[in-house]
This record gives structure tokens, sequence and C-alpha cells, in this order.
């Protein structure tokens, strides 16, 4: 089986995506997370305004299978989150890369984008 | 024996036909609950509101409220279709593995009822000797089969054992002033219980990877162990049913760190009589009655999970425990009462524990005796492989003890699961441990006869033999077919009412 890994976005180890624009980073999970998980049930999502650091938890995302903790890909603070995903959790299923985003993160500094995996390297860590 | 056995067939290999599991549902419903049966509207206290003596406001009380009124066949024959839409080991085998789902003999359920055993805890100690006579010699028949020196039974489940032996353990090394100690080691494949007691007893999990052998990584727990160690956990055999072999190395380096040794009592079943985790360099452990000693399994009722430890961590367990008194009776008798030992951390549940619970893993006990607990571990072990023995799945660990854990390999283990309530028996433990792919992890106990294990083995290679569409529109002969969970967990059904809705 493929999974969509789209080249513009960076990615972490821990299967989180990223995609930056003037330096608002707005935060996803992976076709092939969404995939391993299987039917997502439940987003817990931080606040607006709350501040995060790069590779720290933001959040939990439970499946029929297992709970698992979100990571940040970049420090800053959280100016918007996807409350969508409250009442429908299956959007992360669904459109993973589009409607099942998670939250917008305004990076301290955009530049520690640089340090997470490209889709390529991502491609060859999920193959 | 085989011969005249109206199959002819005496392997599990033989094509098992399917069962068909009592149904009792119509028009695709299933059977109603008593109130939809019946709702008879009931007077309450007169039906006047000055005069029905409650101290509640009016708005909070009814004047008539709706119960089912029926006759008692109707409602024997109400609890007997329930009964019959579900599975319990009353029914057939139940081998969902670390579980130890053994049928518990029901002689223990009178010895429960007998008039004796209704004693009410505020009663005089002089007035119950005979009560605390029986919880002192349980406390030392656990010690002896755990090799342990001191025992509290008051803990009210396994997962509550486990939260207050770590308690005990941190006191200890408080004490000792070694409170700085705030990481507990626990194996990757251990129970998810031994994470969340030694989180909730406030310290950092460090998880351990096992090595390729599926047992404890030596290295790795090298590597794991520091100064900041208060405890390793650990259960023998381990959840893939394999002996942990270097345990009495594993006891002395983690004593060596300054930590303790914690035994997680879910396999004792495989020991029973045999080995004991106290002789291994264990220093604190819980016992699962309902596992090892046969109480019920709580589900929610009250339930008992003692802990034992070596002396040295005695003074700290859970207040009271019973003892002997130094002084008999003046006739010579022996005279029992209950202490608070000198550093305890307090009570962790109401007077003694769960009394009944412990007065049936009592009975238990002293029915079968030093060689019927040997008995019950030869046959435990000897089912499991047995049963190993018969399967067309692969099992890639051993040699294993008293269960073992295969692998669906290109099966899903939830379909295999769903699929084998077709043939009348209950399925394994799935997907768990993770080192196995698609576990069917198996504890068929040694209650069982080689018939049913046979019958059970007929299921699995039955199973085993079908295709993916079989397996993914099981289970087809059961009162409830698959189970939607992920609606049920997106969209749940709660039920309730709000109050002013009820008014």
């Amino acid at each position: 089986m493929s999974f969509d890994v789209p080249d513009e976005r960076r990615y972490l180890e821990s299967h989180e995506w990223a995609l930056e624009t003037d330096g608002v980073v707005r935060v996803g999970i992976s076709d092939f997370a969404q995939d391993e998980l299987g039917d997502v049930v439940f987003v817990e999502l931080p606040d607006e305004g709350d501040d995060l650091e790069q590779e720290t938890e933001f959040g939990v995302v439970e499946s029929i299978k297992a709970v698992s903790d979100l990571y940040a890909p970049v420090g800053g603070e959280v100016v918007a989150i996807n409350d969508d995903l409250f009442d429908a959790p299956e959007l992360v299923n669904e459109d993973p890369f589009g409607e099942g985003w998670m939250l917008e993160i305004e990076a301290d500094d955009p530049d520690e984008l640089e340090a997470l995996l490209t889709a390529e390297e991502y491609e060859d860590q999920i193959a | 024996m085989s011969d005249d056995r109206p199959d002819g067939s005496d392997d599990g290999n033989t094509p098992q036909s399917r069962y068909d599991q009592a149904r009792y549902v119509e028009n695709g419903e299933y059977e109603p609950l008593l109130s939809e049966k019946d709702r008879t509207r009931v007077e309450i206290g007169g039906g006047d509101d000055d005069t029905d003596g409650s101290p509640l406001p009016d708005a909070l009380t009814r004047d008539s409220l709706e119960l089912p009124e029926l006759s008692e066949p109707e409602l024997a024959r109400h609890y007997t279709r329930l009964s019959q839409m579900i599975y319990g080991i009353d029914s057939g085998p139940y081998p969902l593995g670390s579980c130890t789902m053994k049928y518990n003999p029901k002689f223990t359920e009178d010895v429960a009822a007998l008039p004796a055993a209704a004693v009410h805890p505020d009663r005089s100690e002089e007035s119950v000797q005979g009560t605390l006579e029986l919880l002192y010699r349980l406390q030392d028949y656990l010690g002896r089969i755990g090799g342990m020196d001191a025992v509290t039974l008051q803990p009210p489940a396994g997962a509550a054992g486990e939260f207050v032996g770590i308690r005990v353990a941190a006191a200890y090394h408080e004490h000792n002033g070694e409170g700085h100690r705030d990481e507990v080691i626990v194996p990757e494949s251990a129970h998810g219980t031994n994470f969340a007691s030694a989180a909730l007893g406030g310290y950092d999990v460090v998880s351990l990877p096992s090595d390729d052998d599926g047992r404890v990584d030596l290295e790795a727990l090298e590597a794991a162990l520091s100064e900041d160690t208060a405890a390793l956990m650990l259960t023998n055999p381990n959840t893939l049913g394999l002996f942990e072999r270097e345990i009495t190395t594993i006891a002395d380096m983690v004593h060596e760190a300054g930590g303790l040794l914690y035994y997680d009592g879910a396999n004792l079943n495989a020991l029973l009589g045999r080995a004991r985790p106290g002789d291994m360099g264990f220093d604190v452990m819980h016992y699962n009655v309902h596992k090892t000693f046969a109480t019920p399994h709580g589900g929610g009722g009250p339930g008992a999970g003692p802990v034992g430890v070596v002396s040295d961590l005695a003074p700290f367990l859970p207040a009271p425990r019973v003892r002997e008194r130094a002084e008999g009776s003046p006739a010579g008798e022996p005279v029992y009462e209950r202490f608070d030992p000198e550093h305890t951390i307090g009570k962790v549940h109401g007077f003694d524990g769960n009394w009944l619970v412990l007065l049936k893993a009592f009975a238990y006990i002293a029915r079968l005796g030093d060689e019927g607990l040997a008995d019950a571990s030869a046959s435990a072990v000897l089912n499991a492989n047995y049963l190993a023995e018969r399967i067309e799945y692969d099992v890639p660990y051993g040699p294993f003890h008293h269960e073992f854990v295969a692998s669906a390999g290109e099966q899903d283990a939830a379909d295999v699961a769903k699929r084998m309530l077709d043939y009348g028996v209950h399925p394994p433990t799935t997907k768990w441990p993770e080192i196995v792919p698609e576990a069917l992890m198996t504890e068929p106990t040694e209650v069982e006869s080689k018939d049913t294990l046979d019958r059970l083995a007929a299921a699995f290679n039955a199973v085993a033999g079908e295709d993916d569409d079989a397996l993914e529109t099981a289970p087809e002969r059961t009162t409830a077919r698959r189970i939607d969970q992920t609606t049920a967990a997106r969209t749940p059904r709660l039920s309730w009412q709000a109050l002013e809705d009820d008014a």
C-alpha cells in the first residue's frame, strides 16, 4: 500500500506534518499515521494562545486501536485550532493533509523546520 | 478410548462444525429490558406531598413512579435468556491469555454463603476470633506460596495491589533516605497496569525492551538501572509465557543499584507449589486471587489483591494486619488481633479488605492443599503446551509455561477472534503483546480436559483455514453480530436523563 506524502511539507519521525505559510505553521498527522491508527474517534488539542516548544506534546489522538501523543514540529504560539475535529474526528482519516489539520503555530523560529524530515526522507522512513 | 467417540476422531484437526449460540432475537430486537416489558405506575407515600415524610424538597421527590410488574416465570425467563445470550466460563473454554479465566469451583460460593461468614466488621475482636484466624492463616498461606515474609489482605483488586506495592516500596526508600529515587523500570511487554501503577505512584516509567528471545535484555537493564531506580517490575513467567532464566542475576543487578524487585502475580498460576518469587529475589509482589485462587473476576464488583513483602518492607504495609497475640487465652488457645505496622502507609480500603473474596481464596487454597496447588500449575503448563502443539498457527517464542502467544500471520487477529465465536469457543487475547505480530495470546488454564482442548484446537484450526470474507463478516451465529466500535466511540449513546426533564 502506498501513502500520500506531499512534497512541500516537513515531517516528524512521530508522523506529524508541518506546512509553513508566512511564518505560520499548520500541523496535522500523515496519511500513513491515520492508516496505522485506524478510525480516529477523539482528538485533544491545546488552547489558542498556548506556547509550545519544538518536539513537545501538544495533544492526543485516539483511535479504536490506540491512543497517541502528538508532537509540535516547531516552537511558538498556537494561533488557531481546528475545532471541527471535536465533532468530526473522522476528518483526520478522510483528509489528513487537508480538512483533518489540527492546529496552526506562529513559529518563533521558522528555521526550526529545517531540522525536520523532508518528504523524501519521511517516505523512506515509512517504506 | 478414542475409537468409540461419536465423531470417530480424537484429534484437533478434524473439521469443526459451527455452532449456534442461543439467540433471543425477535424481529431484530434483543430481549427487551424489564422496563420495556411492563410499566405499572405505583403511588409513593400515599401520593400526598405534605405527608410523604421525606426530608427532601418537593421538587426533588415524586408522588409515583413506573416499575415493571411481572410474574415470577416472566422474570425467570428474562434472566435465563440474558444468561444464554452471553458466553461465560460456565458455557465453555475461555482461553484469554494473561487473564487466567479458570473455572471457579462452586463450593467457594457455598462457603461464602455460610451464616458464619456474615460478620459485621465493627464487631469486637474477641467475638470474631474465627474470622481473624482465617485472615491470619490466609496471610500465612499467601506468604508461604510466594516466599514472602509479610502479607496485607487489604487492597481491593489486583491493580490496587500493584499500587499499594509501589507505595510500600516508595515508603521504604523514603524511610531510608533514598526518596530521590524517582524511576520504575517496566518491560515493554508488561501488563499495562504496571506502567499505570508506577505512574500513579508518582514515578517516571522507564520502558525496557526485550531481547531476541523475548526475555529481559540484560544489557538494556544495566543501562536503565541507576541511582534513580526505585524498582523493576516483572512478571515471571513473562507475558510470552517464558521463564526469566536470568532472574537471580536480574535480582542481583537491581539490588546492587539499590532498587527493589517487584513481582506481578498475574502469572503465578504457572509456579504454584514449584517455585516462589521470594526465592528468586523478589522483594514485593501482589497476588491476583481472581486468577490464581479462583475468586470471581471483579468486573466492577468487589475483588482482592493482597500484597506480600520481604521482612525489610513489612513495617510499611497498610493497616491493619492480623497477628497472633503473644499471650494466648486463659485456656491456652491462640488469640488473634489486628495491629498497625510500625511505619504503615495507612489504610487503602475499609476494614480488613473484601472479606468474602478473601474467604473464597482461603477456601480454595485449603481445599487444594500443597499437592493440589502443585498439580494445578503442572496441569496449567501441560494444557498450554498440548494446545499449542495441536494448533496450526505459529508460536514463535518458547519454551513456554502456562500460556503461549501464537501469531495469526496474514490474518487479522481480531477477525480470528470474532470468527472463533462461531465455533462455540471464546477466543484468546488478541493483538498483544506487540512483540508477536497479530498475537493470539492463549491460556487454556488447568481446568480444561483433553476433549475440551481438542475442541478448542479444532476451532483455532477451522479459522486458520478460512478466507478474509469469512473472517471479516464474523461472527454470524452469535446473538449480537459484529459491534460497530467506531460509531460507538464517536457518537456514544449514554443512558441518563436530566432532572428537569424527569420532573
